[in-house]
């Protein structure tokens, strides 16, 4: 018997998308029954009156938890969010309701065995209630109290090998997309260099030390499955300089008709034919495709590397082997000036472990975002207070017209004192010896 | 419930701390054939609706099945994906960054089985556990937020809406025939944590009140300057207030100059702006993150409000669909919906949706609102 009544989260298990009320419900039985023996750290009914609490915002419209909450761990200055409901009587289960951010695996892959272990840890000292996963790539258990805390991160750290995510005006936890472990277009190891760079810089991670929040994220290709160019400051999105490789015969066959286009992603509706011209050629955006008496050529030189063509015929196009990374810089959400999506910096950069080339770039970045970043400004911002030109300075980058999707158009343009002959300082009674008053 | 101890030591709370060890190494955690043919994979297929094949150099096939999750779990929920990777997938699974879950097998006749035994799983009450699509032009999971069931921001709620939202939109998801994959994205305030501004269909929470100020507190619970810097439009002062037997520091609210982003209250718990009936969602479309033939897109608001209407948001769950629906029928293939629109023209758009266009809908933030003007003769009646 559920310890509330909550029949407007009810109309919530009906229909057939996954019901996380149907979820809660039976988790929050099984915390009564308790069949694995826990001997359960927070409230037993911490899910029933999470749903009571949650039925209570259904009626009313507003949220119920009070602003804020600072708790973590001895050692680290983020990690946990601290949260408490506003209403402590009525739900003494949720009074404390932190989220322990976890460090996930990239690609966020996991055996049973590892992810069973989990479980048994979080239904001992948390709510049993869980993001799988965060928007920014952490495992989120959702729902523990205060005293917890430490108990959790000396287990995690010592039996499991696990530290905490980010959290605050720091390096958040980086993620990546799946890359080299199931994906053909992946241009350099997005999983091993979200690893590296993760443990490079674990001190900005756990220790807030910068003027506001810092994301890294890494896309194999310019696909963007972790949508690295809108949702991290630092983004790094693989490429490839050479030619794309055409496998003519498999040309053939798509033209054929013997391997449907896009790998079958449009099978459930009746497209027509595939049609080489009108599908891939015309929608090329630089139009350097051509399809001349049974042999496709592309104008490399005229290539954006948009994927189009290889995301349509992936068995007959492929990507080159002079691979790399672009970088772009600054993405953010509208807060405060508005929303950004990351810019582009590094047009081609090496991305081979240990990834020196790219360290370089964003330690750059970061010592110079660290003394010019206001308070609660995101790299993006202080980009458009102080420039693109300065990102390009302080990283020893020459600007190139890739750097642009067009030139200025107003002329309220800047000099260097020593670009201009003669410099800035002069004489007015010089002046005057030519101009009379 | 008596206390356990892990073994940390209060009394000495930095002996035999560890720290700095960050995530657990990938290279742990996947299937053998994946890491024996790590970056040596040649091409993929979609056999089905959330089936795909992926074949290496070596000739090795690995099959992977996507299921649909709500992304807010239980532990029991994950300890039955694990059961389901035991016995399918040697104990292996990933999520995708959509938050849906993936097994992966070496034998199609095990995927196969595996997909039947997914969608076969339901709720209690009836819903599915583990509905199986996500792949190709198709509408997969939805990108959320945290909503009333954790967060002190929010103006709607995000499993909620996502799950009217999916219920109405379900078919999508075990199908693959939209012109392109439609991203859709929920953010439950304008911080837009995740992927509303720029995703092909996002609904994001909104107040529409400025917030109320707790004077007797403020000056207490808050650094004041900080709030004022917090606003985007300059609405806040500092200022002070009188409360008949003392007078305190506070902040005073433009009301004219507020656009209710909630930043402030971010900053300053004593500026509380959410309302039952003045908070909603806003609906943004044409948003993308991939470069595939047109460059990345921000999303644009749509729709200037909708009521929250709690438990199931009735009139959003319709307006999404009717928005879909629209592109489905009229664009290209391969036109993402923010494509699609801007080849038609925004008016274009509106009209075919049947949506209001009204004031609230013009840019008038800041200098870059007059590049979102018409300078043109060139539009359609």
């Amino acid at each position: 018997m559920a310890k509330h009544p909550t029949p407007l989260l009810d109309q919530l298990e009906s229909g057939p998308w996954p019901s996380f009320v149907s979820d809660m419900k039976h988790a929050a039985e099984l915390r009564h029954t308790n069949p694995r023996g826990f001997e359960q750290q927070v409230p037993v009914d911490v899910i029933d009156d999470l749903l009571g609490l949650l039925e209570m915002s259904y009626e009313d419209g507003t949220t119920h938890w009070k602003h804020g909450g600072i708790v973590g761990v001895f050692g680290y200055g983020g990690g946990v969010i601290g949260r408490y409901c506003d209403q402590p009587e009525k739900f003494p289960g949720v009074a404390h309701f932190h989220t322990v951010r976890l460090a996930q695996p990239s690609g966020l892959f996991y055996t049973a065995e590892y992810m069973e272990k989990l479980c048994d840890l979080w239904d001992f000292r948390g709510s049993g209630m869980t993001n799988m996963h965060g928007s920014t790539g952490d495992i989120i258990w959702l729902g523990t109290t205060t005293p917890q805390l430490e108990e959790i991160f000396y287990e995690l750290t010592h039996t499991y090998n696990q530290d905490l995510g980010g959290s605050g005006s720091n390096l958040r936890t980086p993620a990546c997309c799946m890359g080299m472990s199931r994906c053909e277009f992946a241009c350099y190891d997005t999983q091993l260099m979200c690893h590296t760079l993760t443990n490079e810089y674990q001190d900005m991670l756990h220790r807030p030390q910068f003027p506001y929040k810092f994301k890294f994220k890494f896309d194999g290709c310019p696909n963007g499955c972790v949508a690295a160019i809108a949702r991290s400051d630092f983004s790094i999105i693989g490429t490839w300089k050479d030619d794309i490789k055409i496998d003519q015969a498999a040309v053939k066959a798509y033209v054929g008709g013997e391997i449907p286009p896009n790998a079958g992603a449009h099978a459930g509706r009746d497209w027509g034919k595939f049609d080489l011209q009108k599908e891939v050629i015309d929608l090329c955006p630089t139009k350097c495709m051509k399809y001349e008496g049974g042999k496709l050529e592309i104008d490399t030189k005229n290539c954006y590397r948009c994927m189009h063509c290889i995301n349509v015929m992936p068995k007959a196009l492929r990507i080159g082997d002079e691979r790399g990374a672009s970088i772009l810089i600054g993405a953010k959400a509208p807060i405060l000036d508005g929303a950004q999506m990351s810019s582009l910096l590094v047009p081609f950069i090496p991305a081979d472990d240990p990834f020196d080339e790219i360290k370089e770039v964003i330690e750059s970045i970061w010592d110079w975002w660290m003394d010019e970043g206001k308070n609660r400004e995101r790299l993006g911002e202080t980009l458009k207070r102080l420039g693109f030109q300065k990102a390009l300075e302080v990283c020893g980058i020459t600007p190139v017209a890739q750097h642009v999707k067009e030139p200025r158009t107003n002329p309220y343009i800047f000099w260097k004192e020593d670009e201009v002959p003669g410099g800035w300082t002069r004489d007015i009674n010089e002046y005057r010896k030519l101009h009379q008053r | 419930m008596a206390f356990v101890s892990s073994g940390y030591n209060p009394a000495k709370p930095m002996e035999n701390r560890i720290s700095d060890i960050g995530p657990r190494f990938f290279k742990d955690f996947l299937p053998p054939v994946l890491e024996k043919n790590y970056g040596k994979w040649v091409s993929h297929e979609i056999l089905e609706p959330g089936l795909l094949v992926h074949e290496a150099e070596s000739g090795d096939k690995v099959y992977t099945v996507r299921a649909g999750t709500a992304r807010l779990v239980s532990t029991e929920y994950i300890r039955e994906i694990c059961e389901i990777a035991k016995k399918y997938a040697d104990g292996y699974m990933r999520w995708t960054t959509r938050n849906n879950i993936e097994f992966m097998t070496t034998s199609l006749e095990t995927a196969k089985a595996l997909k039947a035994d997914l969608n076969g799983r339901k709720f209690a009450a009836g819903s599915y556990k583990f509905p199986v699509g996500g792949t190709g032009a198709s509408i997969s999971n939805i990108v959320h937020t945290q909503g009333w069931i954790h967060c002190h921001t929010p103006a709607t709620d995000a499993s909620g809406t996502v799950k009217v939202i999916m219920d109405e939109l379900f078919e999508e998801f075990t199908n693959m025939r939209m012109p392109a994959i439609v991203r859709v994205a929920v953010a439950c305030c304008l911080n837009m944590c995740g992927a509303c501004h720029c995703s092909d269909l996002a609904v994001v929470g909104f107040h529409r009140k400025p917030p109320i100020v707790d004077h007797e507190y403020l000056d207490n619970m808050c650094e004041i300057p900080l709030a004022i810097a917090s606003c985007p439009t300059g609405a806040l002062k500092p200022g002070k207030h009188d409360l008949g037997d003392k007078k305190v520091n506070t902040i005073l609210v433009n009301q004219e100059r507020c656009m209710y982003c909630g930043n402030c209250y971010t900053m300053c718990p004593s500026l509380p702006l959410s309302d039952k009936e003045g908070d909603g969602v806003i609906i943004m479309v044409g948003g993308k993150v991939s470069n595939r033939i047109s460059m990345p897109k921000f999303s644009k608001v749509a729709v200037a409000f909708i009521p929250n209407e709690p438990p199931r948001w009735p009139t959003l769950a319709k307006v999404c669909k009717k928005i879909i629906e629209v592109y489905a029928a009229e664009a290209n293939k391969y036109e993402r919906l923010g494509d699609w629109a801007e080849r038609i023209g925004w008016e274009s758009f509106f009209e075919k949706c049947e949506l209001d266009f009204t004031h609230h809908l013009i840019d008038d933030f800041r200098d870059p609102a007059y590049f979102t003007w018409r300078q043109s003769t060139n539009f359609k009646f």
